[in-house]
């Protein structure tokens, strides 16, 4: 197995034109992301990072720079449906029960009838909703509902994992078991996540790596790499190792923000 | 006079009645929600037969229901081929081929946007003009049988269903289609998927007011020029003849026949549209 | 809106293009049997052989005669510049107060529509009213108003007209109870629907004011329908001229933008119906445009737009 990081980019620049000038959501970002880590990207609004993870998801092109997924282009990893997706809304088809939701993007991509069946049982298990496979989108809790859109991403076998602020809709409650969930999803499948999140306890909770970006332009202003061990419970989050962290994460942030 | 006074008294104790009925704690029941209404709706029916008997009204004005009833069944036949001739033969089919069209062209206009932001335009100013004034064009191109009465037909729903549709199609948030996008899935793919079931509830709304307008487009249309067929041609020649209870005899048959059509349409309507908010209630 | 302005001329320039186009096919047949007539010779000769034939097939073997599809005095589909000739006859042309101005016409049918929308729409309002504030009244009248839009009620317009005319109500009036009947119901679904629409944290916001019934009327509900009313009267508006249009059909009217559609296709003076057409097209827009400025304009002052 190589070293090849999962996602590579390079000096990766991304300018909106504007009619009030040009806007630079990303400039010069070089960040590597190998096969297993877990990486959350945190920031004020405006620094970039849901930008990012859609280039990453070729739902933005990049205006200058490059970037690699998994050694190819984002397109080309698109096309071969090397990721899953998950929103910050569950966006889930109300004329679909969870079953026939988690079974869209099989159907799309050509998995045969038994093979949907069978991954559709195995996800629903792994985010505790079998009993609700029959059930419509409007049956449940938001919560739940945020469960099955990331079933559905993981029903097919891509690698990687992005998330845009999935739970940031949630209370804090439900948040936490979700993270809890998460954590033992991503320790059972070894995927690749990319997530993104306004919330330091949760960045610092979940990741091997924390990005800190900072805005106008968007920029990285600090990588780093968590030494917490992979086996976390909830209660690590008050330990003092946790608490420098979150210190370092802090402090990320305010310098990116300037003087303000 | 007795008459007179006599509706009077009913339509009070009627009025009273549906006060305290509507006032109950059971007036949110469903049967309760069918009660009120039909009692307003029979209450007129009795006020409008006594006091056109009570004043002795000229059955050239207004003929009381009672009469209307016994006309309405004495010439079930003719009515009865007048319905085919307006109604099956240029109603529903004006309404099928205008409907699928308009259904054809928004799904073009959809896939390129020039196309959309040129037609959606004119589509709405189109829509809101006299349609029915293209009557005697299509009848001199058309002939006077069904065929002209079923041109004006699709003329009339053509517009205000391929507005709705495209409204519908259009009606993809930008997560739902960046979704589609990550799946890789090919334009078809998105269409079937998620466009076009997302469309159905705006597809039904055009759908439904669709009925409306191709019944009263076959109808008027008849005004213009028809065979001695149909029922815009029998109540512009009953009219002629001041047979006004046959007028009114139509008139029950384009209701009966413009209610039912609906009805289909929102009951086809709840099976396809189960999921959305409006059917939930 | 500055992008849409060129994809709209865009397609109206395709139209036109199409509608010219269609002009050919559509008037050979009457094209060769006047050039047969004034002595020409045409591929077949003899109006009989040629009327089975494809339009097409006519127009490619009979090439001197496209020119004159496009001048025929009664054309089964006349070209643009025809009927804008027309237009522009019958309306800056005439005087305004000659029988065979468009204007006059015009005139006769709107005056028709305003009066009927004005009485659709006081009437519709108040009744939405009262369905709003009385249970009673919401539970036996609005089953029937939503119905009734289910009803093809103009198909008895002729008979209002005849009906009112044999009690010697003439002219006018009967046309604007059509125009206010077609109005009305609309009103009535859309007012309903925007008197109600406040949410229930608005409502229970007035309650802790002690705001009573018509304090709450004019302050809230009546504010929150505006955008809801403008739609209403906009289909009003549009229901109501065709009403006013119809209302002319029964009677062999001679006045009116109805009457001149009807009299054009009892002559087949189709250059008449289209002119007749395109006027009362016209006059439908400019009356939803002037209801659709009236809603910015409101609109924006009240701070929805």
């Amino acid at each position: 197995m190589t070293n090849e990081p999962v996602i590579s980019a390079q000096d990766l620049s991304l300018t909106f034109e504007t009619n009030d000038g040009p806007v630079h959501a990303l400039k010069n970002i070089n960040l590597d992301i190998s096969k297993g880590e877990f990486v959350s990207f945190i920031g004020p609004s405006g620094c970039g990072k849901t930008t990012f993870l859609r280039v990453m998801a070729d739902l933005e092109k990049p205006t200058g720079g490059q970037i690699t997924i998994n050694g190819v282009s984002p397109e080309a990893a698109r096309n071969a449906r090397a990721y899953g997706y998950v929103f910050q809304a569950a966006g889930l088809y109300p004329w679909r029960t969870i079953g026939g939701n988690i079974r869209l993007p099989l159907e799309i991509m050509g998995y045969s009838k038994s093979d949907q069946a069978k991954r559709v049982q195995d996800v629903l298990k792994l985010v505790e909703l079998s009993d609700f496979e029959k059930k419509f989108p409007w049956q449940l809790s938001g919560g739940m509902q945020q469960r099955a859109s990331i079933a559905r991403a993981l029903a097919f076998d891509a690698d990687i994992l992005l998330m845009d602020e999935p739970f940031g809709a949630l209370d804090e409650i439900v948040r936490d078991h979700l993270n809890e969930q998460l954590l033992d999803l991503w320790r059972r499948t070894n995927k690749t996540i990319g997530f993104v999140t306004h919330s330091i306890p949760e960045a610092v909770y979940l990741s091997t790596k924390i990005v800190v970006m900072s805005p106008r332009p968007g920029r990285i202003s600090d990588v780093i790499d968590s030494p917490l061990p992979a086996d976390r419970p909830l209660e690590i989050r008050d330990t003092p190792e946790f608490i420098e962290i979150a210190q370092r994460v802090r402090e990320g942030l305010r310098a990116g923000h300037g003087p303000e | 006079m007795t008459l007179v006074i006599l509706a009077l008294f009913i339509w009070l104790a009627a009025w009273f009645l549906n006060v305290y009925l509507a006032n109950t704690s059971a007036s949110d029941s469903r049967w309760m929600k069918l009660l009120v209404p039909a009692i307003f709706g029979f209450t007129i029916l009795i006020v409008w037969e006594l006091v056109v008997r009570g004043l002795k009204v000229p059955l050239v004005i207004l003929p009381p229901p009672s009469l209307i009833a016994e006309t309405f069944l004495a010439k079930l036949p003719i009515l009865w081929k007048d319905f085919v001739q307006t109604f099956v033969k240029g109603a529903l089919s004006g309404y099928f081929i205008g409907c699928t069209a308009a259904v054809a062209l928004a799904v073009l206009v959809e896939r390129f946007d020039f196309l959309r932001r040129g037609l959606l335009p004119v589509g709405n100013f189109v829509a809101a003009l006299p349609i029915i004034g293209t009557a005697p064009i299509l009848v001199m191109w058309f002939g006077f049988d069904w065929h002209s009465k079923a041109a004006v037909v699709v003329v009339m729903v053509f517009f205000p269903m391929l507005v709705n549709t495209v409204a519908g199609l259009g009606e993809t948030t930008a997560m739902q289609r960046d979704l589609m996008k990550t799946y890789g899935a090919d334009p078809w793919q998105a269409f079937i998927k998620l466009r076009l079931p997302a469309a159905m509830p705006f597809i039904f709304n055009g759908l439904k007011i669709s009925t409306t307008l191709a019944l009263i487009g076959a109808i008027v249309a008849e005004f213009f020029g028809s065979p001695t067929l149909g029922m815009g041609f029998r109540i512009s020649a009953s009219i002629g003849q001041l047979a006004l209870d046959m007028v009114w005899a139509e008139i029950v048959v384009a209701a009966l026949a413009g209610s039912a059509f609906y009805g289909a349409v929102s009951i086809i309507e709840k099976g396809v549209t189960f999921w959305h908010p409006s059917q939930r209630g | 809106m500055r992008c849409s302005v060129f994809p709209v001329i865009a397609v109206i320039c395709g139209l036109m293009a199409m509608w010219y186009i269609a002009v050919v096919p559509m008037n050979i047949k009457m094209a060769l049997t006047d050039a047969e007539r004034s002595g020409m010779v045409v591929t077949p000769s003899g109006a009989k052989e040629r009327r089975d034939r494809s339009a097409i097939l006519l127009v490619a073997q009979n090439p001197f005669a496209i020119k004159a599809t496009f001048s025929l005095e009664r054309p089964r589909l006349p070209a643009p510049h025809q009927v804008a000739i027309e237009l522009w006859n019958s309306t800056v042309n005439k005087k305004i107060t000659s029988k065979r101005s468009l204007i006059f016409h015009g005139w006769i049918t709107l005056s028709a529509t305003l009066l009927g929308f004005a009485i659709g729409t006081g009437l519709g309002t108040l009744l939405a009213v009262g369905i709003v504030y009385s249970r009673a009244m919401d539970m036996s009248v609005m089953p029937w108003a939503i119905a009734s839009q289910t009803i093809p009620i103009l198909a008895i317009a002729p008979m209002i007209i005849v009906v009112l005319n044999s009690i010697g109500v003439q002219g006018l009036l009967p046309k604007a109870i059509i125009s206010a009947y077609l109005s009305f119901f609309p009103v009535v679904v859309g007012m309903v629907k925007g008197l109600r629409s406040p949410d229930h944290m608005q409502l229970d916001l007035l309650k802790t004011y002690s705001a009573n019934s018509s304090q709450g009327f004019w302050k809230l509900r009546l504010p929150s329908s505006m955008p809801y009313l403008f739609a209403s009267l906009k289909i009003g508006i549009a229901a109501s001229l065709v009403g006013a249009i119809v209302g002319e059909l029964p009677t062999g009217a001679v006045r009116g933008l109805g009457a001149r559609l009807l009299s054009g296709s009892y002559y087949g003076q189709t250059i008449q119906i289209w002119s007749a057409l395109l006027g009362a097209a016209f006059l439908a827009a400019a009356l939803v445009a002037i209801i659709g400025l009236a809603q910015r304009i409101t609109l924006k002052r009240m701070g929805m737009a």
